[in-house]
């Protein structure tokens, strides 16, 4: 399977190579002349993009895409893609611009362009409410749950002072099971565990403390279309401003942004 | 395909190993000593005590005897909070040992002590003995003797068993073992020089149990 799709993905690469035109027209002409907006969204990825009951995609990725097609005034063409295709189907054509949860790489930008961020993914330390910590510092005999190995765990060794009882445990499952039965002060995770947290059980709700390691989403595009990324750009610029974004965070991260976002 | 072995990348975490394998062995006897005391008062009571203490002695036993330890631990851990009875991690472990070994050795001394000929204890009733006295220096001293090779085999099963409590983040040398393994990627380093100390640990506590065993019963029947 794995095999197939990296194949797959050397194909659509192959193409991308052998059939990109020499002179390109802007990828926001093409759209704005067909009214349609192909968006690549991921099927596979809770809470940014998954199969409903109806088995439609939905998720942040989802109403984001929705979003950027209002505010062009174009019909969206809803495309579900995997993490491992998401590239290629831009790289073909097959989509305009890919919201599936991307993450800026060096690797990446090296074949397409990002847009400004359009949604917070990051790992921190997240507490209940009554739990005041504003830094690492303020760990200081506190009782934090980890996964033993990820990221925020290491970042947490050593970040952390000498008196904080870092507990680590052997998968996600056994690290938000010791928070949520209480055997955890503060748990080390990323924000979107701590959404599915908050939405099981309200009566443990993490809140952030602080972030560990930020890692924005942004929105993938081909390179060369200056006019789609500047449009891109402004777009998400103002539903960042009329709070478009932050209700986006609300109802599916079940929190606010985090500061600075 | 050829791996060099690096056991000089373990090195510089010397100290959470030792850590580890001293709470290991202070884990393994102390839930030797209560557990064994547990399984002593179990198998006691459910041959010489009231019916319904004999009845709730067997469904602790198949109770234990008949779930996996880690579902146990993860019970005592994960499952008590919800109840308000919050043990952190050390406690746990220690609990969740001593309850399940003292199941087990529950029936290993049972068959100890049904082992004991009735006519010893009524040699010992006719001899004026009191009911402490008989259970003492007669069933339990003979019951132990009959039993020891099975209950020392329990309890080296039980040691190795302990390596389970790593997973409550209880830190035990296989908790040290898997912090070290993340640490540094050396997985076949660290587990055969973990492996290696777990075998050393059974054969010395082998050892010791078995000189235990001849200064405990010596003059044997």
């Amino acid at each position: 399977m794995l095999f197939r799709t990296r194949l797959l993905a050397a194909l659509f690469a192959l193409t991308a190579i052998g059939f990109a035109a020499p002179v390109k027209a802007d990828g926001l002409d093409s759209i704005m002349a067909a009214k349609l907006i192909k968006i690549a969204v991921p099927q596979d990825f809770a809470p940014f993009g998954s199969a409903g009951l109806d088995l439609k995609p939905q998720g942040y990725d989802i109403d984001m895409a929705n979003l950027i097609a209002k505010a062009l005034g174009v019909k969206a063409e809803i495309i579900p893609v995997t993490s491992a295709n998401r590239i290629p189907y831009l790289q073909t054509h097959k989509a305009d611009i890919v919201i599936s949860s991307l993450g800026k790489s060096i690797e990446r930008e090296k074949v397409i362009d990002f847009s400004n961020a359009y949604a917070p993914f990051f790992s921190g330390v997240f507490g209940t409410k009554d739990i005041a910590v504003k830094s690492p510092a303020d760990l200081k005999g506190k009782t934090v749950g980890a996964t033993r190995g990820a990221i925020e765990e290491q970042e947490l060794t050593k970040s952390a002072p000498a008196d904080t009882t870092i507990k680590r445990f052997e998968d996600n499952n056994a690290t938000i099971s010791a928070f949520v039965s209480g055997q955890v002060d503060l748990i080390a995770t990323g924000n979107t565990v701590a959404a599915a947290i908050a939405e099981r059980t309200p009566q443990r709700a993490p809140t952030l403390k602080f972030v560990i390691k930020d890692s924005p989403c942004y929105i993938g595009l081909n390179k060369d279309e200056p006019k789609l990324m500047a449009k891109l750009n402004e777009i998400i610029a103002k539903a960042k401003a009329d709070g478009e974004i932050a209700k986006l965070s609300e109802k599916w991260l079940k929190a606010p942004l985090p500061p600075g976002f | 395909m050829i791996y060099h072995l690096q056991f000089s990348a373990l090195l510089p975490y010397w100290r959470a190993l030792l850590d580890g394998l001293i709470f290991t062995v202070i884990l393994t006897i102390v839930s030797t000593v209560v557990g064994v005391a547990l399984g002593t008062a179990g198998a006691s009571a459910r041959t010489f005590g009231p019916k319904w203490l004999g009845r709730v002695v067997i469904l602790y036993v198949e109770l234990i005897r008949n779930t996996p330890f880690i579902v146990q631990l993860f019970f005592i851990f994960f499952g008590l909070p919800a109840l308000g009875v919050k043990l952190n991690e050390s406690t746990a472990a220690f609990l969740a040992m001593v309850i399940n070994l003292g199941a087990y050795s529950t029936e290993i001394i049972r068959a100890g002590i049904e082992a004991v000929p009735k006519g010893h204890i009524e040699a010992g009733v006719s001899l004026a003995m009191s009911k402490w006295e008989v259970l003492c220096y007669i069933v339990l001293k003979q019951a132990f003797r009959k039993i020891y090779p099975a209950l020392s085999s329990q309890i080296i099963i039980v040691m190795l068993g302990s390596a389970v409590v790593s997973q409550i983040s209880a830190q035990d040398l296989t908790y040290a073992a898997n912090f070290v393994a993340s640490r540094n990627f050396r997985n076949f380093e660290v587990y055969i020089l973990v492996a290696v100390i777990y075998l050393l640990l059974a054969i010395a506590m082998r050892t010791l149990l078995r000189w235990l065993g001849r200064v405990l019963f010596k003059g044997a029947v």
